[in-house]
């Protein structure tokens, strides 16, 4: 019943706070570069107003394009959900490990990509098919980072992932590995710069907004509701298998959970404010440097594996 | 045949019963085929007849899996051998796949055979296709299998070249029978060998009881990489079947890439797994590579192509390279030592079987929906179909997702499983498949990956969009016995993804039978999870997933409709400023795959764009052309084909000799001979 | 497979942290297209270097190796790299890094050396720790990525830094490996800051007589390619 309660307010939290982790990205990347920047509450203003408002309908749009932002949506809420956040005992954890919440967020992508193509401009089609290449490289990374950590962990569920790194392994390579593997992956998956960038309305340099250009009022609200929490899932996995410290373990009483939400709250302001900086020091690369990148983080994460696989250490 | 060995005779039972007679039926459609094809008819004889059968068959091979195995010797063939035929777990589970593809395929043929305009000569060779592959899964011994291995070789041939009209098709055929005789060749000689071992006996009883060692045994496995290896499409022996595959009528393009490779699959299973005797350690090496490079060399192909059967055809060597990814892992598992997890690795490669079979028979009636609906196979001309064609539409979705490996259908149940398989290799003490089990897989995620990409580009560009021709803005939905079967597959697809639980108990008989070990039970898993292992290790639940998603989907749907907004309002596309562009301004298939075609293609495949761009002022159009080549054509049949023929050059002057040079010839030719047999023993 | 102890050694988890450290940045070198981030990447390692020597030194209580870590932080991490900068800007060199295989077949290659020098080293040292022979491993695929950048870049500036990383490698392993005396180490630092002048000359010298850097100039005038 306990677990139940994780579960739920697991649900809620990560819908509540994606907006705000986002809200919190663009104000310190305004503050770096010396603007006032939009309140921290944007994103929740921005949703509710495209919610509010009707949506524009390509004319030869079929039923895949408006059902497909809530299949994304829901797709990315449910991995989102299994991602421990402020404690381990998630009662649903079970149902999905690491890779089938990979294959969740590779679900939305595939139906995203579909529905960039539907209408039939070139601008879907570029989206699309540029999201797919960088996908073709950052899905193998991420299942490739997966098996590091399912090797040291001896599991793959991501609730005894977190368990094991809160007891501690020691500081360990192929782990180093796959952590720079797994931010460059991050990177990519969210759009963010050097791969994407999230703000741009020039369509030579779209990847993710060219995709996405039909879109209109509650579609576009749950598309970019879905992009703001594979922001927050991707930082809370990094924060839950690389600083698990905080995580309220399973059973835990009431206090313990305040303490795991106090925590996961600073490490989510930890992890806006690291994205901003980096954001702001980098420029965006080349489309056709983004294979070089994520084939770096592809190898970054085979040879983690590999350490693995022939230390045998552990 | 010795006495003892009619003793140990396993003994007739139903389902051998009704798989014999299944048989023997089919082949009398055969020629009641050959005499009813010009009448109206027949097409609804043969086809209605293959579904009576193949139904029953498949659903009696069904209740065989667990059933204990039994056996028959008719008085067939050579004398003194007899046919000997056998109906254990694994043939069983086999029989089920082919029959129950047969079934669809029959059905679909019922619908899609009134558009074929040479209707004898597909007729009598479609259910002497369906009985051949009956026959290999039931041959007990090696006379047996060789015969209708050929049978089912020179049938799919015949259907093959039945449209031979069309260009390219004869030279499909030409490739494909040459390539087909050199796996038979390959498989003659490792029956060979298995017989040598056990003094003579063709059975497979006799095979089984004095296995192959050492060098012999090792030969023994590359044979049967090549023979049925080439049957399957590993690379680099795939060359036929891009080019045959897609060549057939769509239904049997559905039964030679979903069925007749999983035959192949059974024939390197039956050989490898169960004839061979206990694997050597380093056994899982090879298979594990040829598999994942056929993985990935088969999934950049299918990414090139343009052609939708042909795309289909190259993602058949992906998902075969997956097959043997888990085969791989299964022989390096049982030999080191680790029968459980040979048992899940082997659990998941048929399970893939299955999962195959089921989406690329689907993939292959919507190609032939397509077809035709628009008489047109090229993606470049079509376009917005789901406007036009909504089932067909829609069943295709659920492949070409199924077959992307998302979750919850079953492509990704069946790879989970070989992504859990790898997981435990680090067990494995050998250096050598230490390095290797990562590496491939890699090439596992690469693939998966790419798998997406090439049918979010299918499904794009055939489906979404607008039309590219008129014959695509002109589509109509096709007939309702080709929608009931391409709806009964999408069913399989979204149930084997769902409960996955109950198929792979169903196959643990196969599995026991040559591993001598079981996974854990699924039955008695709460909320019908699966667990590879143990629980905290893995676990999943598509149904679980599923339910969770649509309720996500249903809140979200309901509660935006309920407080926020619904309306709705029409308008153009965001058209940049340049109203009214063509259709042919939208993304082809060629540039959807550009950046791939960039980033993967461009050493192996030596894919090349070339731009032919007007001079200023000129009127006409530029033009974009892009080639690619298949490494196994260039690297190894191109030279191959060229040394023959310098070969045959000079034997050519063997032509021009007189007789007595042709007497000295044999003369010598007989000393020879005398030679080496006074010298071997 | 066992489960482990957790932490089973601290002083050894951080040396053997700093090892895998410089694979990554060696990896990191090889995915550099540009000079002056090469260079960076350099100073980068050999700071790293200086750490993992400075903790071998604390670790095995060798004060001779502080002096080791000085000499690395000192000449490698900031004198080198500056010396370098400002040849590539007098010299105008191209900014790119000219490859002769492209970045990512490179990386493969490298991923197989790393996996290589494993197999070596723990089949070559089977009495030693387990994490020890990890670090010898470690050290091995340095010297190999190293030599690997020498071979596919065509920009002498590279080569000379793919010459250094691999000395950072050979100086990883014998820092490693307890008492090493102090002679070798500087023989080993002078040797290299030869061969960083003798190279330095030398590519004056190409820059003089054939006005470029590209060592395939060199080949061509030997007749050694067409």
């Amino acid at each position: 019943m306990a677990n139940l309660l994780v579960q739920g307010t697991q649900m809620l939290l990560v819908l509540a706070l994606a907006p705000l982790l986002t809200g919190l990205v663009r104000k310190a990347k305004a503050r770096l570069t010396r603007r006032r920047g939009a309140s921290v509450l944007q994103p929740y203003r921005d949703l509710a107003r495209l919610m509010r408002k009707e949506v524009v309908l390509a004319e030869n749009a079929s039923w895949l394009f408006r059902v497909v932002p809530y299949l994304v949506f829901a797709a990315t809420w449910v991995a989102a959900a299994l991602v421990p956040t402020f404690a381990t005992g998630l009662i649903f954890s079970w149902s999905a490990d690491l890779i089938a919440i990979t294959a969740l967020i590779g679900s939305a992508r595939f139906f995203l990509a579909l529905a960039g193509m539907d209408v039939g401009t070139s601008f879907g089609g570029l989206g699309s098919s540029r999201e797919v290449m960088i996908s073709s490289l950052a899905e193998p990374a991420m299942i490739m980072i997966v098996f590091s950590l399912a090797l040291v962990a001896h599991s793959t569920q991501l609730s005894t992932i977190a368990s094991v790194m809160l007891a501690g392994v020691g500081l360990r390579v192929s782990l180093a590995l796959a952590l720079v593997a797994l931010l460059m992956v991050a990177v990519a998956e969210n759009g963010r710069i050097p791969v994407d960038n999230p703000s741009t309305h020039l369509e030579l340099t779209m990847v993710h907004e060219a995709m996405v250009l039909e879109y209109s009022g509650r579609h576009l609200a749950l598309i970019e509701l879905a992009a703001q929490l594979k922001l927050l899932l991707f930082l809370s996995l990094v924060a839950c298998v690389f600083v698990p410290w905080g995580l309220a373990p399973v059973g835990a009483g009431p206090s313990a959970m305040v303490l795991g939400m106090a925590t996961y709250g600073g490490k989510l302001a930890v992890g806006a404010l690291l994205v901003a900086v980096f954001e702001t020091s980098i420029a965006k690369m080349r489309v056709f440097r983004v294979p070089d990148f994520l084939g770096a983080a592809l190898m970054l994460g085979l040879l983690g594996t590999l350490l693995l696989f022939v230390s045998g250490i552990l | 045949m010795s006495e003892a060995a009619f003793a140990t005779r396993l003994l007739l039972n139903g389902q051998l019963l009704v798989a014999l007679v299944a048989v023997v039926a089919l082949l009398a459609l055969g020629l009641l085929g050959v005499a009813m094809a010009s009448r109206p008819a027949g097409r609804s004889l043969i086809y209605g007849g293959a579904l009576a059968v193949t139904l029953v068959a498949g659903l009696s091979a069904l209740t065989a899996i667990a059933a204990p195995p039994a056996g028959i010797v008719l008085p067939l063939g050579i004398p003194w051998i007899g046919a000997h035929l056998r109906l254990d777990a694994l043939s069983a589970f086999f029989l089920a796949v082919v029959n129950l593809g047969g079934a669809a395929a029959s059905l679909y043929g019922l619908g899609y055979g009134r558009h074929d305009h040479a209707p004898a000569r597909v007729l009598p060779f479609f259910p002497a296709f369906l009985a051949g592959m009956n026959m290999v899964l039931l041959a007990d011994d090696a006379y047996t299998f060789l015969l209708s291995w050929e049978f089912m070789s020179l049938a799919s041939w015949a259907l093959v070249v039945a449209h031979d009209k069309e260009a390219g098709n004869v030279r499909a055929g030409l490739v494909y029978i040459l390539m087909a005789s050199f796996g038979t060749l390959a498989l003659m000689l490792a029956f060979g060998l298995l017989a040598a071992g056990s003094g003579g006996g063709y059975a497979f009883d006799a095979m089984r009881e004095a296995p192959p060692v050492g060098i012999a045994a090792a030969l023994v496995l590359a044979l049967a990489m090549l023979g049925a290896g080439s049957k399957a499409g590993l690379v680099p022996l795939h060359v036929w079947l891009p080019l045959a595959h897609p060549a057939a009528p769509s239904h049997v393009s559905a039964l030679m890439s979903g069925v007749m490779t999983k035959v192949a699959v059974y024939g390197f299973i039956r050989i490898v797994l169960d004839l061979s005797g206990p694997p050597d350690w380093w056994w899982g090496i090879p298979v594990l590579a040829a598999g994942g490079v056929a993985a990935v060399i088969g999934v950049l192909q299918a990414l090139l192509q343009n052609d939708i059967k042909r795309v289909l055809a190259y993602s058949t060597i992906e998902n075969i390279g997956l097959v043997f990814v888990g085969l791989g892992l299964a022989l390096a598992f049982s030999a080191n030592g680790f029968p459980a997890a040979a048992a899940l690795a082997l659990t998941a490669a048929l399970f893939h079987v299955l999962n195959h079979a089921a989406m690329k028979s689907l993939l292959f009636f919507g190609a032939g929906a397509v077809l035709t609906a628009t008489g047109t196979r090229q993606m470049e001309d079509l376009g917005g179909l789901i406007h036009r064609m909504p089932v067909t539409s829609a069943v295709m979705l659920i492949g070409c997702a199924a077959i992307s490996a998302l979750p919850p259908l079953n492509g990704f149940a069946s790879e989970w499983l070989v992504f859990q398989a790898v997981l435990l290799s680090p067990d494995l003490p050998a250096w050598g498949l230490r390095l290797m089990v990562p590496a491939v897989g890699a090439l596992m995620a690469l693939a998966a990956a790419l798998a997406a990409a090439c049918f979010v580009r299918l499904y794009g560009i055939a489906f979404l969009g607008r039309a590219r021709s008129p014959n695509a803005a002109e589509a109509h939905e096709v007939d309702a016995f080709s929608r009931a079967a391409m709806i009964a597959l999408a069913a399989v697809c979204v149930g084997a993804g769902l409960l996955p639980g109950l198929f792979i108990d169903a196959l643990q008989p196969a599995v026991a039978g040559l591993i001598g070990e079981t996974m854990p039970s699924q039955r008695s898993v709460a909320w019908l999870s699966i667990i590879p292992v143990a629980e905290s290790r893995s676990s999943y639940n598509a149904l679980l997933v599923f339910g969770f998603s649509a309720v996500s989907a249903l809140i979200a749907a309901v509660v935006i409709h309920r407080f926020a907004s619904r309306a709705v309002r029409r308008a153009p596309p965001w058209d940049c400023g340049f109203p009214n562009a063509s259709p042919l301004a939208q993304y082809s298939a060629a540039s959807f795959a550009q950046p791939i075609r960039r980033v993967f293609a461009r050493g192996l495949f030596a894919a090349r764009e070339t731009v032919e761009m007007p001079p200023p002022g000129a009127l006409t159009p530029a033009r974009i052309s892009t080639s690619a080549r298949d490494p196994a054509w260039a690297f190894l049949f191109l030279p191959l084909t060229a040394a023959v023929g310098a070969v045959a050059e000079r034997a050519n002057k063997l032509q021009y000799l007189t007789i007595r040079q042709y007497l000295g010839l044999v003369f010598s030719a007989l000393v020879l001979l005398l030679l080496v047999l006074a010298l071997w023993t | 497979m066992i489960e482990h102890a957790i932490t089973p050694n601290l002083v050894f988890d951080v040396a053997h942290l700093f090892a895998g450290a410089l694979v990554l940045i060696s990896f990191l070198m090889l995915y550099q297209d540009r000079l002056y981030a090469l260079l960076n990447v350099f100073a980068l390692q050999a700071v790293a270097l200086a750490l993992a020597v400075a903790w071998q030194a604390y670790a095995q209580d060798a004060p001779h190796l502080y002096l080791t870590a000085f000499i690395a932080l000192v000449f490698k991490a900031l004198v080198i790299p500056v010396a370098l900068h400002r040849m590539v800007a007098r010299l105008g060199i191209h900014r790119e890094v000219e490859t002769v295989v492209a970045t990512g077949p490179t990386m493969l290659a490298g991923i197989a050396l790393v996996a290589l020098s494993m197999v070596v080293m723990l089949k070559a040292t089977p009495a030693a720790d387990a994490l020890a022979r990890e670090d010898l491993a470690f050290a091995l695929s340095v010297v190999l990525l190293g030599l690997l950048m020498m071979v596919t870049r065509r920009n002498a500036v590279s080569q000379v830094v793919g010459f250094m990383s691999l000395e950072n490698g050979l100086i990883l392993a014998a820092t490693g490996a307890r008492g090493m005396p102090l002679v070798v180490e500087i023989s080993v630092a002078f040797s290299v800051l030869i061969a960083f002048i003798v190279i330095g000359i030398f590519l004056f010298r190409i820059r003089e007589r054939f006005d470029t850097v590209d060592v395939d100039a060199l080949d061509r005038f030997r007749g050694g390619r067409a």
